[in-house]
């Protein structure tokens, strides 16, 4: 066994390794490859007149392209928001104790999944034709508020309704494996402190399930922002896909207004997945090797700088610190 | 409740019997702690040492028998129903409140990775006690502090070594100012350089006077601190003793060999 005193003996400079790199010509290849495929898309692209770039620019950030943008994120935001909210409340009364509420959670889950969400979207534009009225009152008894429903149920809010409620079906899932993923021994140590169980969700598990929430949610949010071209059945013609085929339609042009929209779909998702980065990077803390503040730092580095290991010699035989310690 | 407080031991199980399925885990374990004690539990795995522990805070529910801390009934409540007496179990809340005077030190920290070690030690007293953020943070610096961590206040459990997250786990137990503390195989998880420094608490904390039941391999440890040592084999009580007897001098061949195997 080497003494400290030995590792402490200075040594010669040691003679460092310069050897010659191993050579990647597959990596040479394949970049040439992608370059000379990305050069034929854009001519492809640039070329043809079909695609009328310069119409595309006209239109590109025309009123009712952009009016259509800002629908489609009052829509993709909204119905998000609502789904979000429901999801996590029908993913905590699957594995409530109550059941009834697991029972409620399951048929709902059961039925918003099982059926195609145009239908849904269809129907909830109907609504006011198959319900002209809805009451407030005592069930099977005396009405205490009638309400026109062509006037509570517009068709912004039937589009926003059916999505976020179609939404939370598949989100209620993915919040569901988020919470099952968070260690049994989270909840003892909380329940060993005396914590009831409301706290123990909220302060406990769903932040540490955040972390394998919000990636499949941000996939999500971007396959709703693009569902939302859906809601013309309910219907519902104001958003960015409406907009585009309407003008596309009105001068005969489909093609360079199609790619107004893919334009602006791909910009938004850009901006998304910025978002999802930072969120990720939020629920991360504490889990990940970068954490806030503090910098990039490996388990390692943070334990060796702890100096928790005793110097040699400093532990007695019981394995105890000697001078100092605790 | 008050009355016998002072008369009370601080745990006492009377016949406890635990079932998993068809397994027989717990076959009548009886245990008397006085406070101010340490009872170190020793035995081979599979023994029933820590489903016993687990039984006292109600992280395990019992099949048969009792259990009471500082003479209060864990788990249920004594009432009569159709004029002979019956069990009522506790509401979850209730129990949780009965849990907060229990402190309980795992073999895998558990400590919530997504807070700091003063957000750790500063949870429960703010959620369960109600305490301010400004009472309950001078509290967990002080516990912090303790057990030898003050210059960590701010690190999260990933940047800690494994002793150093057992301390803050000691500290988050103790900010809640417990009865009694119980430690399972507090040390089992650790790297062999890093027991020392839970042992150090662990010891600082008996000697200030705690309650301590403590299932372990460590014989050291039971040596130096304990009051009472208890051997369990196939879920009961073996023997139990003062150290002189039990890891000294044991009569019983199960202890013999366990002893064996482990000095």
């Amino acid at each position: 066994m080497t003494t400290p005193t030995a590792a402490k003996t200075p040594a010669a400079e040691p003679q460092r390794i310069h050897a010659i790199p191993v050579r990647y010509p597959g990596r040479w290849i394949s970049a040439a490859v992608v370059v000379v495929l990305a050069a034929m898309a854009a001519n492809a692209l640039i070329t043809n007149d079909t695609f009328g770039w310069p119409t595309v620019g006209k239109y590109l950030f025309s009123e009712p392209v952009v009016r259509g943008v800002g629908w489609t994120l009052f829509l993709t935001v909204t119905s998000m928001a609502i789904a979000i909210v429901l999801a996590v409340t029908l993913a905590i009364m699957r594995r409530s104790a109550n059941p009834v509420m697991r029972y409620v959670s399951w048929v709902y889950i059961w039925f918003f999944r099982g059926t195609p969400i145009y239908t849904q979207l269809i129907f909830w534009g109907l609504a006011s034709v198959l319900y002209p009225v809805i009451t407030l009152g005592v069930p099977f008894g005396p009405a205490l508020l009638s309400m026109d429903t062509n006037v509570v149920l517009n068709a912004t809010r039937a589009a926003i309704l059916g999505l976020a409620l179609n939404e939370a079906a598949y989100l209620a899932e993915i919040v569901r494996a988020g919470l099952q993923s968070v260690d049994r021994g989270q909840f003892e140590a909380a329940r060993a402190l005396g914590m009831k169980e409301g706290r123990i969700l909220w302060r406990i598990v769903l932040p540490q399930a955040m972390r394998v929430i919000v990636p499949p949610t941000g996939n999500e949010t971007i396959s709703m922002l693009k569902t939302t071209s859906l809601v013309l059945a309910v219907p519902f013609a104001l958003e960015l896909q409406f907009a585009t085929d309407a003008i596309g339609n009105r001068i005969f042009q489909p093609v360079p207004l199609l790619m107004v929209a893919a334009i602006w779909y791909l910009a938004i998702t850009s901006v998304l997945m910025v978002g999802q980065f930072y969120l990720e990077r939020y629920y991360g803390r504490g889990f990940d090797e970068h954490v806030p503040k503090r910098g990039r730092r490996g388990r390692q580095s943070a334990i060796n700088a702890a100096k928790t290991t005793p110097e040699l010699g400093a532990i007695d035989d019981m394995g105890r610190p000697i001078g100092g310690g605790v | 409740m008050s009355a016998q407080t002072s008369t009370a031991p601080m745990v006492e199980m009377t016949g406890v019997h635990k079932w998993y399925g068809d397994a027989h885990v717990l076959r009548g374990v009886d245990l008397v702690v006085q406070q101010g004690t340490v009872t170190v539990m020793l035995g081979p795995s599979g023994s029933g040492k820590s489903t016993a522990l687990r039984c006292i805070n109600q992280l395990e529910e019992i099949g048969a028998g009792s259990i009471r801390v500082e003479g209060e009934l864990m788990g249920y409540r004594e009432g009569t129903k159709g004029g002979s007496p019956a069990l009522y179990r506790l509401h979850p809340r209730q129990i949780a409140t009965q849990r907060a005077r229990v402190g309980m030190v795992f073999q895998r920290f558990n400590l919530f990775p997504h807070m700091t070690a003063l957000g750790n030690v500063m949870e429960a007293p703010v959620q369960v006690l109600g305490k301010g953020k400004s009472e309950a943070r001078e509290r967990a610096v002080e516990m912090l502090s303790r057990v030898g961590l003050a210059d960590r206040l701010d690190h999260y459990p990933a940047q800690l070594s494994g002793g150093q997250q057992q301390r803050v786990a000691i500290a988050r137990a103790l900010a809640m100012d417990p009865d009694i503390m119980l430690f399972d195989e507090p040390t089992s998880a650790l790297d062999p350089e890093l027991v020392g420094e839970v042992l150090g608490v662990m010891r600082d904390l008996a000697s200030s006077g705690m309650t301590m039941i403590v299932v372990t391999h460590e014989i050291g440890f039971a040596r130096e601190v304990a009051d009472q040592v208890v051997f369990m084999a196939d879920g009961v009580i073996v023997e139990h003793g003062p150290v002189a007897q039990v890891i000294d001098a044991p009569t019983e061949q199960r202890t013999k060999d366990f002893l064996a195997h482990v000095l």
